[in-house]
């Protein structure tokens, strides 16, 4: 057996209750009581996830942004104020997404990125082999040592200048996706909810403090578990899930995140161009009654498709799903979806289902 | 909460509930719907069905997932809780009261041979440690 890798908060989670779980080799809380309650608590008030698991990369040194323009998906000439964040897939040649990233423009010669956990060790290995290619006098940063609380919700941000004294000064005119440095943390406006909030970096050692402030001004810990149904309701693709390295960003339903009108070049960009998707990306809401799944399949009038992510939306009371199908699919179309020996009917709608405290479909 | 003395379990963490009529009475273990999580859907087998032992014959999904629930013994359905369509949350605030379905054993002699609430304690406890 393995030993789990855990964050620095593994105590104080325990000591709160939560159902530990093995996260893709972390033991990672997925609930504390009621899995729907922590939803509604970041819907409605706030709420405290430890995303420590997720890896921060800095990317330092003269170059850094003509690197980027060249690695990322997205055009990181978008970032020109101090802060500003951008959301971007990185892909591989043949156009499959690597994975899904946020990078920060903080000067010309830093810019910092945070990727998913699961794929951390992957994307540090082939940023270091590209910036070996093309950009050798950068510093690729690699950061497990820093801890992330992400605090969510429409109360999150007034919770956490309460909890951190100093905070408000600086963050409190942080625009949506942007961040700010307070001596050796970095606090972001950002976050995988669809509510606002901050999402925090500090060193390891000062990460139970920051929890423990927040939990006394109110912020209650919220699981793996409703942040999986709280991104889902917001329309946010989870890698591994909704895009993955067989998969390229257009079928992803992230054809906004690609710049492809740039003369800029950028890997995967030929790919692209040369294959133009067969396939898009929907949300479904489920008419009958049941749980739409992962993997489960699509029957519409073009063909078939394939659900990547499926759960309940606790705000519509309704179970909802992202689903890859084929192009001619239309919004409001009606399909049917197999789930065990039963073929239920589902209606194609228009994604975030939730965002802001409200249901949208 | 401990399992209550008066029911019968299964190694499938299903409680069975042995009724005046002879009849039995199915639902799931304060165990299983722990580790479920709350609970959203309930599929269960509709009056009539004939069920052999250990048949999946019924689904209960949490938003975390969806599990099976298999027949105690063989026998025949005779009725489903339709009132967990509208609630299906009752399973997670009271398991051992909201029951999925009732059915007619084809031998009584099977239920009587299921695990008793100490043996039961003594599987969960091997298999959460």
């Amino acid at each position: 057996m393995t030993t789990l890798k855990q964050t620095p908060l593994n105590a104080a989670h325990r000591a709160m209750g939560a159902k530990m779980v093995d996260f893709g080799g972390w033991d990672m809380p997925v609930n504390y009581g009621s899995q729907i309650e922590e939803h509604h608590q970041v819907r409605n008030d706030a709420g405290m996830f430890d995303v420590s698991h997720m890896r921060v990369v800095d990317v330092k040194g003269d170059g850094a942004r003509a690197f980027l323009r060249y690695l990322l998906a997205n055009n990181v000439d978008k970032l020109t104020l101090s802060g500003k964040a951008l959301y971007s897939t990185m892909l591989l040649e043949n156009g499959g997404v690597i994975d899904d990233l946020i990078v920060y423009f903080m000067d010309e010669t830093w810019f910092r990125i945070v990727v998913n956990a699961g794929t951390a060790d992957k994307d540090i290995a082939w940023m270091k082999k590209q910036a070996a290619i093309h950009a050798p006098q950068l510093i690729i940063a690699d950061h497990p040592e820093l801890a992330m609380i992400a605090v969510q919700g429409p109360h999150a941000r007034t919770k956490v200048w309460e909890a951190l004294p100093g905070s408000r000064e600086l963050s409190e005119h942080l625009i949506p996706f942007s961040a700010v440095e307070m001596g050796a943390m970095f606090i972001a406006r950002t976050g995988y909810t669809g509510e606002d909030g901050f999402e925090i970096m500090l060193p390891a050692k000062a990460a139970p403090m920051l929890w423990a402030a927040l939990a006394e001004k109110g912020v209650k810990p919220i699981g793996l578990g409703a942040r999986d149904t709280l991104r889902l309701e917001a329309g946010m693709n989870l890698y591994g899930h909704d895009m993955d390295e067989s998969i390229g960003p257009l079928e992803s339903g992230l054809a906004w995140t690609v710049d492809l009108k740039s003369e800029r070049d950028f890997i995967g960009k030929a790919a692209l161009l040369a294959h133009p998707p067969t396939r898009k990306l929907v949300g479904l809401l489920l008419l009958d009654r049941g749980v739409l799944r992962d993997h489960q399949k699509v029957q519409t009038t073009h063909g078939e498709g394939e659900i990547t992510s499926g759960s309940f939306s606790p705000t519509l009371e309704k179970s909802i799903a992202l689903a890859r199908v084929p192009n001619g699919v239309q919004i409001g179309d009606s399909v049917q979806v197999a789930v065990r020996d039963k073929m239920l009917a589902a209606r194609v709608v228009k994604y975030p289902f939730a965002r802001n405290g409200k249901g949208l479909v | 909460m401990s399992n209550p003395d008066n029911l019968k379990y299964t190694a499938s963490h299903e409680w069975v509930k042995t009724e005046d009529d002879g009849t039995i009475t199915v639902g799931i273990t304060d165990h299983a719907q722990e580790l479920l999580g709350d609970m959203v859907f309930v599929e269960a087998p509709d009056a009539g069905r004939k069920l052999k032992a250990r048949e999946e014959c019924a689904v209960v999904e949490s938003v975390k997932a969806a599990a099976d629930v298999y027949a105690p013994v063989s026998g025949t359905v005779t009725a489903a809780n339709s009132e967990l369509d509208g609630t299906p949350e009752a399973i997670n605030s009271d398991p051992y009261g909201a029951w999925i379905f009732k059915m007619k054993p084809d031998n009584a002699a099977d239920v009587a041979a299921l695990l008793d609430a100490a043996a039961y304690q003594a599987l969960v406890d091997s298999e959460t440690h």
